[in-house]
């Protein structure tokens, strides 16, 4: 524990990443306006300190609503799907590798082409193609979102049981009679524990990306749910005359990658003893 | 040399059949009946009938496969109904404008990125190191389409210094083309410093500058040199990055590529023209990443007879 708040780039990730988790979870308790019900009398008014009112800190949007409260609800929303999406895909992923890696021969080889064939593809476009086919639900999102991202945890762990299996503490514990659950729960499994977690947290960055994106192109959720894609998307016609509308979620959005990018940094060189000093 | 040329062209071929099967099921198997998704919505029984028999959508499964594939491979796409003519012209029309934002982008990625990440492992933990490091870090955090918007809002709207849609001469070109590379120039500035880094601590680059070679000798003919395969490896990765995040920016930019006809097809449920995109990017990707491996095998004879 010492050691992980002697990393710089750990604390700082984690810290941003647990204000905005934070901030969204307590979002009806910080914020007293509604984040859907329009407020025609209030439309676009600019943040306070910019010559707004004091009840709307961030400012109103085109129909009158409070910025900061779309803002935390939104995050509710898209936090939720991205790591409903990354738990998903690492949960699939670990799945098929260690299936592929214990198996081997034609599964082995069918997933790996499988995984070939997952990649290329740009993600974004197999997401759009499915959710045009499969409509727009969060469930559907969700699954485009794991679908596209099961496949760095699938060869990392298939990767790692290739390795691992042929070590002499494995050896040993199959000669006194393990069978392979247990080798796979208690010799394998923890091993590939650290790179799970460094991808997850990288992984995470981008399913906030890949939802917001979808949501801009009005892919995603849709309106009026407070969503930060689909609210930049929406500020991108206010551009000339009210710039906050296109600013405030993105920096949002720019928080969260950050936050996860520098976290998943942080725990690889942590994790990875090649790069321990 | 023979063996590792063919194992590749088989694995993309397989690869290439994978990708005509996952868009069958996702186009034709998910939504249960194609044949309303491939006409016009109101088109008249007659219509269904008729497109129910060219693609055999009464056959069985492998059989309707097998007609999808004979078609595809002989070009034929179906018919757009939002140009009303063939999916692929319209796809292909529109390619050029793709590969010139593509390609420029490319260009501002390995200029810009590979320059960022000499400069940051050759003055390693300098003043230049760290603002490397931050820009990079923010290349890979700011999503895409606000910084579009965010270069948009300040070099056009409010300084308008250059054009924020439509493609007119190259002016056009700067906003579309900064806003793709950012994310990949930060990728390659980071692992141009990384792999740049490891080369530079080894006996060989030492014996370079000991028999008195030059630092800028050292660094570009005998470091760099050693670093293009990871390069290589990840510019070709990022063809994908580019083609998918051509979709965004085309859209912000109003770019007429294949990005934004993808966007406008899904919306007016043009699925022949989805189809067609899908199948047209992945391949392109296949095709850049055989071509990248192969490479390999110029640049380092070790693979060529490993």
């Amino acid at each position: 524990m010492s050691r992980l708040l002697r990393q710089p780039m750990i604390v700082a990730g984690g810290v941003l990443l647990v204000a905005v988790i934070v901030a969204s979870a307590a979002a009806p308790w910080l914020v007293a306006a509604d984040p859907i019900k329009p407020v025609f009398g209030q439309r676009l008014q600019p943040p306070r300190g910019l010559g707004g009112a004091a009840g709307h800190p961030l400012g109103t949007d085109n129909l009158g609503r409070d910025i900061l409260a779309r803002l935390l609800y939104g995050g509710r929303i898209s936090l939720v799907l991205a790591a409903s999406a990354v738990a998903l895909a690492a949960g699939a992923g670990v799945v098929i590798g260690l299936a592929a890696g214990l198996v081997g021969g034609r599964l082995d080889a069918l997933v790996m082409r499988l995984a070939d064939v997952q990649l290329a593809f740009p993600v974004i476009m197999l997401a759009i193609a499915i959710v045009a086919v499969v409509g727009t639900s969060p469930a559907a999102l969700v699954s485009v979102l794991a679908l596209s991202g099961w496949v760095l945890y699938a060869r990392t762990v298939r990767a790692a049981v290739l390795t691992i299996r042929r070590l002499d503490y494995v050896e040993a514990a199959r000669t006194l009679g393990a069978g392979d659950l247990r080798v796979v729960a208690v010799h394998i499994l923890p091993n590939t524990l650290a790179p799970i977690l460094v991808l997850g947290s990288s992984q995470f960055a981008t399913m906030v990306l890949l939802e917001s994106g979808l949501s801009f192109l009005g892919l995603g959720l849709q309106p009026p749910q407070p969503s930060w894609g689909l609210m930049l998307a929406e500020g991108r016609d206010y551009l000339s005359n009210a710039w906050w509308l296109a600013t405030v979620p993105g920096i949002a959005i720019s928080l969260v990658v950050l936050g996860a990018n520098l976290l998943g940094d942080g725990l690889r060189d942590l994790l990875d003893p090649r790069l321990r000093q | 040399m023979r063996s590792y040329l063919v194992t590749r062209i088989w694995q993309s071929a397989v690869t290439l059949v994978g990708v005509s099967i996952l868009v069958f099921v996702i186009l034709r198997v998910v939504p249960g009946d194609p044949a309303k998704m491939l006409l016009p919505e109101g088109a008249p029984q007659s219509a269904v009938d008729e497109l129910n028999r060219h693609l055999g959508l009464r056959e069985p499964l492998w059989v309707q496969y097998g007609i999808f594939l004979r078609s595809v491979v002989r070009g034929d796409f179906g018919q757009s109904f939002q140009y009303r003519s063939p999916a692929l012209r319209v796809v292909v029309e529109r390619v050029p404008a793709t590969i010139q934002l593509a390609l420029t982008a490319m260009a501002l990625t390995v200029l810009v990125g590979v320059s960022i990440g000499i400069v940051a492992a050759v003055r390693q933990g300098s003043a230049y190191d760290y603002a490397g490091t931050v820009l990079a870090v923010l290349g890979q955090s700011l999503p895409n389409f606000w910084l579009g918007i965010m270069l948009m809002l300040l070099f056009g709207v409010t300084l308008r210094w250059l054009p924020t849609s439509g493609f007119h001469g190259w002016q056009s070109l700067v906003l579309p083309s900064v806003t793709l590379a950012a994310f990949p120039t930060a990728l390659v500035a980071r692992l141009t410093r990384s792999s740049l880094l490891e080369i530079l601590g080894q006996e060989y680059i030492r014996t370079g500058r000991a028999k008195g070679l030059g630092e800028p000798r050292v660094v570009l003919r005998h470091a760099l040199k050693n670093a293009t395969i990871p390069l290589l490896t990840v510019l070709g990765l990022q063809i994908g990055t580019l083609l998918g995040g051509a979709v965004i920016t085309e859209s912000i930019f109003a770019w007429p590529g294949m990005g934004k006809l993808v966007v406008d097809a899904i919306f007016f449920r043009d699925f022949p023209v989805v189809q067609t995109i899908l199948i047209l990017s992945a391949t392109i990707f296949v095709v850049i990443n055989l071509f990248v491996d192969l490479l390999y095998t110029v640049i380092d004879p070790r693979i060529r007879y490993g």
